[in-house]
């Protein structure tokens, strides 16, 4: 048996590129090229309906999602509900439903 | 390849004789040779004049650094080493511990920038010892002080850093404590980015320096996360990220300049497989870690029992094969009285149990 | 009243002035201490945000200087001046109504950001040296294997209190966003990441260039700033940083690293100010009379800037400066 040292060794919190797989996240920007415009203002979060309730961060999974990192995006975006308001808003006009639906629809097995 | 012109760029004054030694709290317990060796080096293979004075104390570094020991009373400890330091007729400081190091170098630049801590400190250390307040000449880490003499060392050299079957330099990683630069960087050679104190001494002794991308990281020490046992989970982690990211690279072994790197490098890898069942140095070993006098002491031709190198959790015996030293296998757990000191328990680190187990579970 | 105006420097704004101040019906007289008029543009291959040659900037400044016969004094290094003469090192005199001062500025010396490891990694460049690289068709005929990440890091040597300098040097942004584009035609296959702390595009066309690096070359921006470079085996580099969007760090490794070289005020703008009521600012630029009416004045009557001497521009933003100065030192000799 192991011994028991009563503590176990940390898991780096580091996005490691080199290690990532980023086929999905290159797809997701090859099918929307417009999310890669985004400058990371924060106002679909501002205004997000799902947001305001609960910790759904939209700016911040999909931009974890073109890091590589699709651990739980499929849930999170989940909790969109597609009220469009974040479209309405977004400066860089990115159409950001689509994302959403990209998102899942490439992501479900994460 | 590389230009290392970088790191010769920071100099910093050392003192060439009349040192006065301060220990280390922690270092005899863990490299119970390194500081014996230092002070023989210094004065019978060097002629220089060192005093071990018997009364000084911890600086309380730990202490500090663990929120313990409150700023005002750690002033004023390190305050009596200099004054004791003053008393024995000496002026250049040399103390044998990164931590001490970056504290005794943090106050005397707290001292020069707010020189009322300085009067106030004087204070307290009139009222508490009664002795005066003075300041060294010249405050350099032991490690500065070898590098200083790192050709004379040279000169006298037995055994150099090369492996004698191959008669290639050994491939050396260097870890320089975070205290040694980080927090001021021109108080150490090199600068904090290109340390150059260990590098300096691998190269003169005719070892190669192996530059690798975790170089700099902190060995993962940090005081309350190794003293709270339900956080040493990221003290491990971060010995296990520079480990990671030298292994590729085959070093020969690793030295460093401060006691809790040499002690947490060394015995995160015997810990690090036991629980995975991980190692990163040759034939499923760990990489042996040695302490800067320990490597000195092997290319002086030091007996590798006397400078107390059974006392590692990673068996140094594959290194000591490679540099072609002499050792008595037998003699490795006596005491220096003869008597058998006892040995550890047999550990994956050293390949001494098999870790199938820990394969399986992975 | 004396009609030589003397033009100390002999890039894009000295070379302005001068042919300005002839169409004034003055004289002017250009110092310039290299062996070639042109100053930092002749290092540079394509100019933001246009994609335009330098060349095609410089060319047509040269050739009106030449036709109007305006003096140039190349290897001229100026030793002293005030507003009424100019010594240059070789003890020579020459005597004036006005000076220009057109000497630009310094590039960060990137070797002082010691954590990069520029000088000491092999593929550790900076932004001008891939300006250089782009002049010689280097990378046109790139030997060996196509890069596949490139990480471009911007502020270095600008808003670093570290390296005294806390100013930001204005072009860098754009350059950075110029830079990942070329590159990205270069090597269509590579990933090119910029890595800022604040994108400022403050310029004409700048902004849509910015859109267009990410949309149409999907260059990838990361907020953040690179802490270490570190070398790998395999001649590569290690970057850490911050993806600070995502509250992460971030590793990569990358072929090339690109820093991009803040302009730092000329040492010997120091100089300038013994024995003169000139100014130098807190940032090391020189300090103007003020920064509205008088931003091409200085402090000493008949003494002017121009270009960036005085702050960090862009190439139109000095071509513009040099008429207005070229102007008012005309008004001052009228008097």
């Amino acid at each position: 048996m192991a011994l028991n040292f009563g503590y176990n060794i940390s898991k780096p919190r580091v996005i490691d590129i080199d290690r990532n797989n980023l086929r999905k996240s290159t797809e997701i920007i090859r099918e929307l090229p417009e999310l890669q415009s985004c400058i990371g203002c924060g106002t679909c979060t501002a205004s997000c309906t799902a947001g305001n309730l609960t910790s759904f961060n939209f700016r911040k999974v999909h931009t974890l999602v073109r890091r590589g990192e699709y651990q739980g995006a499929y849930d999170e975006m989940n909790k969109c509900m597609l009220c469009g308001k974040c479209r309405l808003l977004c400066p860089r006009g990115i159409n950001t439903r689509r994302v959403v639906m990209l998102i899942k629809r490439k992501l479900g097995d994460f | 390849m590389l230009d290392r012109a970088k790191w010769a760029e920071y100099e910093k004054a050392i003192a060439d004789d009349h040192f006065y030694y301060a220990r280390s709290c922690i270092r005899q317990n863990f490299f119970p040779g390194s500081e014996k060796a230092f002070l023989n080096i210094l004065s019978k293979e060097l002629g220089k004049d060192i005093y071990d004075d018997p009364i000084h104390t911890s600086c309380t570094g730990i202490g500090y650094h663990s929120d313990i020991v409150p700023l005002e009373t750690i002033m004023t400890v390190v305050a009596r080493q200099f004054a004791l330091m003053g008393e024995a007729g000496y002026e250049n400081f040399t103390t044998s511990c990164i931590t001490s190091f970056g504290i005794y170098t943090e106050i005397l630049h707290t001292w020069e920038e707010f020189p009322e801590t300085k009067e106030r400190t004087a204070e307290y250390l009139m009222k508490a010892t009664g002795r005066e307040l003075v300041v060294p000449k010249n405050l350099a880490h032991t490690s500065d002080v070898m590098y200083h003499f790192r050709k004379d060392i040279a000169s006298k050299m037995v055994r150099p850093l090369v492996n004698v079957k191959t008669g290639e330099p050994l491939r050396v990683v260097e870890h320089i404590g975070c205290h040694y630069a980080k927090i001021f960087p021109k108080s150490g050679v090199g600068g904090s980015e290109f340390p150059y104190v260990l590098a300096g001494m691998i190269e003169a002794w005719g070892g190669e320096v192996v530059d690798y991308p975790e170089r700099r990281h902190c060995c993962g020490f940090g005081f309350r996360n190794y003293l709270v046992q339900a956080n040493r989970g990221y003290s491990i982690a971060n010995s296990q990220k520079k480990l990671e990211s030298m292994a590729p690279y085959r070093p020969d072994f690793i030295v460093c300049n401060c006691p809790g790197c040499s002690m947490f490098l060394d015995k995160w890898q015997y810990t690090i497989a036991e629980m995975e069942g991980t190692t990163y140095g040759e034939g499923g070993c760990g990489i042996p870690v040695l302490t800067y006098e320990e490597m000195a002491g092997l290319v002086l031709g030091y007996d590798p029992w006397d400078l107390g190198m059974q006392m590692h959790a990673v068996d140094v015996e594959p290194l000591l094969d490679k540099m072609g030293v002499e050792y008595d296998p037998s003699a490795k757990y006596l005491g220096k009285n003869g008597k058998y000191i006892g040995k550890p328990e047999p550990a994956v680190v050293n390949r001494e149990v098999e870790a199938s187990v820990y394969k399986m579970k992975r | 009243m004396i009609h030589r105006v003397a033009v100390i420097g002999g890039g894009v704004a000295g070379m302005q002035t001068a042919l300005r101040l002839r169409e004034q019906g003055l004289e002017p007289i250009i110092f310039e201490r290299d062996t070639e008029l042109g100053g930092k543009v002749r290092n540079w291959h394509q100019l933001f945000p246009t994609f335009t040659e330098a060349e095609a900037v410089l060319l047509p400044l040269r050739n009106r200087i030449m036709r109007e016969n305006i003096e140039v004094r190349l290897r001229a290094e100026v030793k002293k001046f005030d507003s009424m003469s100019v010594t240059l090192t070789s003890g020579e005199r020459v005597e004036c109504g006005a000076v220009a001062l057109c000497t630009g500025f310094t590039l960060f010396d990137a070797r002082v950001k010691d954590e990069y490891g520029y000088g000491i990694y092999d593929n550790v460049f900076t932004s001008v040296d891939i300006e250089r690289k782009f002049v010689d068709g280097e990378f046109k005929r790139w030997q060996g294997r196509e890069p596949e990440r490139i990480a471009i890091l911007h502020c270095v040597g600008s808003r670093d209190e570290k390296v005294c300098q806390r100013h930001c040097s204005k072009v860098c942004c754009i350059t950075g966003v110029k830079q990942a584009i070329e590159l990205k035609k270069c090597f269509p296959n590579a990933d090119i990441f910029n890595f800022y702390m604040d994108i400022r595009m403050f310029g004409p066309g700048y902004e849509e260039l910015y859109h267009t690096a990410q949309r149409e070359y999907g260059i990838h921006f990361v907020r953040g700033r690179i802490s270490e470079a570190s070398p790998l085996m395999d001649g590569r580099v290690q970057i850490k940083v911050e993806d600070t969007l995502t509250g992460r760090p971030l590793r990569m490794s990358v072929d090339m690293l690109i820093l991009l070289v803040g302009m730092k005020g000329n040492s010997e703008n120091v100089h300038f100010t013994e024995g003169t009521a000139l100014r130098v600012a807190d940032n090391g630029f020189m300090q103007p009379k003020d920064l509205f009416a008088n931003n091409v004045c200085s402090q000493e009557e008949g003494v002017f800037y121009v270009g960036t001497i005085t702050a960090p521009k862009s190439i139109g933003e000095v071509l513009n400066e040099a008429v207005v100065a070229a102007d008012r030192i005309a008004d001052y000799l009228k008097k």
